[in-house]
């Protein structure tokens, strides 16, 4: 039958495309994942749920897109279930962020070590930050998003989320200048 | 507070580096995926999709695997019961009941674990 064969056809590309998607964006959602919640185990629960709500929806997202990227849509889906899984258990991060990436290489030298304690010190207060000013930093940082990006993804305006990430920053730096206490004269 | 730290944005940058995603989960999610994408359309509505995707109920493999793992043991423990009259009627005494009490537990928990694993 010729519809059967078109909705076969139909069902593959967008199998394909939903492919290619996973393939291009899965560091991105398991990276926002892990800020979000923390560690690695809960992490890999939220990336998976995130790719299996979007692959259900993944028809409509991609009509409705109009040709834009989608990964704003695969991180506000990762946005809403973080925020579920908080709002459900009713607890934050168990564990504090401190084994991604360059936290965890090996150090030798005296000027490293005052690197990692500043690399340490910042994601200390990213923790401390409003959810929604700790988002963006996380978008912005970790993933690379744009504003545009970042104000889709948020469901804000492209205005609202350059002032949401300056103030973000600003907070940031406050805090950590306030946990390294006073500087000595 | 080092000079370094005079670059904020660079010093966030390398602080919040992205995370690769472990290789078992890579692994998992594409089989799970292709196993979606070999479901006819009509089928995901009614699919279990709707129950996994709330977060409430990620705990609930553990949650299944903790009650199968005691229905096992309960399970165990029926088919041990059922052979007592059996056991009684042979046994010689109270320690040689013991014996076959615990002989059939074995049994049992061997052929429940045959079947379960």
């Amino acid at each position: 039958m010729a519809t059967s064969a078109q909705e076969r056809e139909e069902k593959a590309r967008l199998d394909d495309a939903f492919s290619a998607l996973y393939k291009a964006h899965l560091r991105d959602v398991y990276s926002y994942s892990y800020y979000r919640v923390g560690n690695h185990h809960d992490a890999e629960d939220l990336t998976e749920q995130t790719f299996l709500q979007a692959y259900r929806h993944f028809e409509r997202a991609q009509r409705e897109s109009d040709g834009r990227p989608l990964r704003p849509w695969l991180i506000r889906i990762a946005h809403n279930l973080a925020a579920n899984y908080y709002r459900d258990r009713s607890r934050k991060p168990q564990t504090p962020i401190d084994d991604a990436g360059v936290i965890s290489t090996p150090l030798t030298t005296e000027g490293l070590v005052e690197d990692r304690d500043d690399l340490r010190r910042i994601l200390s207060g990213v923790e401390k930050l409003p959810d929604d000013r700790r988002e963006a930093l996380i978008m912005r940082f970790a993933l690379g998003m744009d504003n545009r990006e970042i104000a889709r993804a948020l469901g804000r305006t492209d205005g609202a989320t350059k002032v949401l990430l300056h103030r973000a920053i600003r907070q940031l730096e406050e805090i950590v200048r306030a946990d390294e206490g006073p500087t000595e004269i | 507070m080092s000079e370094q730290f005079a670059d904020f944005e660079g010093l966030l940058r390398r602080a919040l580096t992205p995370v690769e995603p472990p290789a078992e989960l890579e692994a998992r999610l594409e089989l799970t995926l292709g196993s979606l994408v070999d479901l006819a359309a009509g089928e995901l509505e009614s699919w279990e999709l709707r129950a996994m995707r709330d977060p409430r109920n990620w705990a609930r493999p553990v949650a299944a695997a903790a009650i199968g793992s005691t229905a096992a043991v309960g399970l165990v423990l029926v088919r041990t019961q059922r052979r007592r009259h059996k056991r009684r009627s042979e046994s010689h005494g109270a320690v040689d009941l013991v014996g076959r009490t615990l002989r059939d537990l074995r049994r049992e928990a061997r052929r429940v674990a045959d079947d379960v694993f």
